[in-house]
């Protein structure tokens, strides 16, 4: 069970983003939380992630309440979890060939013996043929290196994935195509998902329910034109890596 | 390898007139005309890239045409060319006739003093990032109306820049915001505006809803239908727009090109592409059956390195339809470049 109670949480000491937010996802359970842009959702979806730590609230995973976030959180309540963003090329290192992409996850957790064995079949499970494994970001669409990251999120075989607007960039057949990877991936390992987005006819075809997301949850003056700030700040390009990157 | 073909004799160019009011039916010269346009990257080593083939099409004033196709299909290619904005090792070839104008020729000064903002509005993709990020969005409409319009005096500019503003929909409360401090919905409509500032004919518009969510997808769609429609002197403006968003290309476009590896492999009308009898293209078809709202299936595969693409139809080793005859080329995209397409119902018969 991942379960948010009462969840505030911001940028800003004094000026959260989002107030009072409850969400459980039942374990096996994949549910898609819907919502406008700028409402407060990814910065959510981060609490639910242990990416960020909320100002208020509480998550509990596997009936263990969260003390510790980010890095300090301990290891195995991190990988736990894997998170799939929106902007592929923020959240990959562009120094990194796809395929040390995908395994860096189990080189920072000392599990570097699996890397022969794993990065091939989930490189092959999200489709990379040929040479694109051995590519780097710059070489490969904005489709291919999603499909990199999302092999990268299931790589320690997480039991919680959450997907902030996964496929918001991608045409409709790479879209298909990695939400096809997601559920064999949950079918056979009976992981549960949070998925975040604003495509209503995605995520009721996609998950077992939906939530949309109440008004009253975005707090006052965060949704008056002006941008949250948490997507687009210079720094999160570092957390994402630093988050992927759990070991260290 | 199709050699590139010489420019087809084009309808007589016409200077960008406007058309007699009193004929409303009679067809339109085109605003702008594309024929056998292909661009070439030379890269390190000696290899080349073949980002865009043998592309043909017409936009006419009052007309969206919606260039689809998938990330890496040579969409962005298209329109760099279009605008003269290529990198040093691409070589292109064809023509792209705006107006009398040949914009796959032109040379540098003609393009920066007479056609970009003036005769071609580029509504960008992620407007936030394209937008100046330490000056307002008052900063960048007044700066745009005086490099574009003849509005002189302060006092006049500024009423120039809010109308500018007003006729985008962006809000006048927000013109003294920095480009960070905006939605992505806002600064969409504030690209929109500097794009309109211009008065030009054509409109382009690359990715131009990215990262929003179905609301302002909406919004943003409709607002460039309306400004399609609303043209400088009554004659409406002409669109392209390239997107990814099939819903957004649902929702506004009159014709529908699809790109693949570099070719367009079908060019048709909108309501027959969405509706029935559909596309006859068997990419465009499964790009369509992939629609969460449709089949939600993957076109299985990845489309082909454009390297290295085959002699014949490139789509083939993904094609369900594909036959020994789909290692030659297939022929012209109008209506459709495939040796199996799906049939046309008769009720289809193009204008």
């Amino acid at each position: 069970m991942l379960d948010l109670r009462s969840v505030t949480a911001g940028y800003t000491r004094g000026a959260p983003v989002l107030r009072d937010v409850s969400l459980t996802v039942a374990p096996g359970e994949a549910v898609g939380l819907l919502g406008p842009s700028g409402c407060g959702k990814s910065t959510l979806a981060r609490v639910a992630a242990l990416l960020h730590r909320p100002d208020a609230g509480t998550v509990t995973v596997d009936g263990e309440p969260v003390r510790r976030w980010r890095h300090r959180a301990p290891r195995d309540l991190r990988t736990a979890f894997g998170v799939v963003f929106q902007q592929a090329r923020q959240a990959a290192d562009p120094r990194l060939r796809l395929a040390d992409l995908i395994a860096e996850p189990l080189r920072a957790t000392g599990r570097r013996a699996e890397v022969a064995r794993r990065v091939p079949e989930l490189a092959a499970a999200v489709g990379l043929t040929g040479d694109l494994p051995a590519r780097r970001p710059h070489e490969v669409s904005d489709g291919q290196l999603q499909r990199a990251c999302l092999a990268r999120a299931l790589v320690l075989r997480p039991r919680w994935l959450v997907c902030d607007e996964m496929t918001a960039m991608l045409d409709a057949s790479t879209t298909a195509a990695l939400v096809a990877v997601v559920e064999e991936y949950r079918a056979a390992t009976g992981a549960g998902l949070l998925a975040v987005g604003h495509d209503r006819v995605l995520l009721e075809r996609w998950c077992d329910r939906t939530v949309d997301w109440a008004p009253g949850w975005t707090a006052a003056g965060a949704a008056d034109g002006t941008r949250n700030q948490s997507p687009q700040d210079p720094t999160h390009s570092d957390r994402v890596i630093d988050s992927v990157v759990s070991g260290s | 390898m199709t050699p590139p073909q010489p420019p087809q004799p084009s309808p007589s160019p016409v200077p960008d007139a406007p058309d007699a009011p009193d004929a409303p039916d009679a067809p339109t010269a085109p605003v702008l005309s594309v024929r056998g346009l292909t661009v070439r990257f030379l890269m390190p080593g000696g290899r080349r890239v073949a980002a865009v083939t043998d592309v043909r099409f017409d936009v006419r004033p009052g007309e969206c045409l919606a260039l689809i196709g998938e990330s890496g299909c040579g969409k962005s290619v298209l329109t760099s060319a279009l605008l003269g904005l290529l990198p040093g090792n691409a070589r292109t070839t064809g023509s792209a006739l705006l107006g009398d104008l040949d914009l796959l020729t032109a040379d540098e000064r003609t393009l920066a003093r007479t056609v970009r903002g003036r005769r071609i509005g580029l509504v960008p993709q992620s407007p936030a990032a394209h937008l100046t990020p330490v000056r307002t969005v008052r900063s960048h409409l007044s700066e745009t109306v005086a490099a574009l319009t003849g509005v002189r005096g302060r006092t006049a500019r500024r009423a120039a820049a809010e109308a500018a503003a007003a006729r985008a929909a962006f809000p006048a409360g927000h013109l003294d915001r920095h480009p960070h401090e905006l939605s992505g919905g806002l600064a969409q409509r504030a690209a929109t505006a500097l794009a309109l500032v211009g008065d030009a004919p054509l409109l382009l518009a690359d990715e131009p809803t990215t990262g929003l969510d179905r609301d302002l997808v909406d919004h943003t769609v409709d607002a460039l239908r309306r400004h399609v429609d609303a043209g400088p002197d009554g004659t409406g403006r002409a669109l392209l727009m390239i997107t990814h968003d099939l819903a957004a290309a649902a929702r506004v476009a009159d014709r529908v090109a699809v790109m693949y590896a570099g070719r367009v492999v079908e060019l048709a009308d909108a309501a027959a592409f969405f509706g029935a009898p559909g596309p006859r293209h068997p990419y465009s078809r499964g790009l369509l059956q992939a629609l969460p709202d449709r089949a939600f299936t993957p076109i299985p595969g990845l489309p082909p390195e454009l390297t290295d693409l085959p002699a014949g139809c490139a789509f083939a080793a993904r094609c369900a339809r594909a036959t020994d005859r789909c290692a030659t080329p297939p022929g012209p995209a109008d209506p459709v470049a495939c040796h199996h397409p799906h049939p046309a119902a008769p009720e289809a018969t193009r204008a």
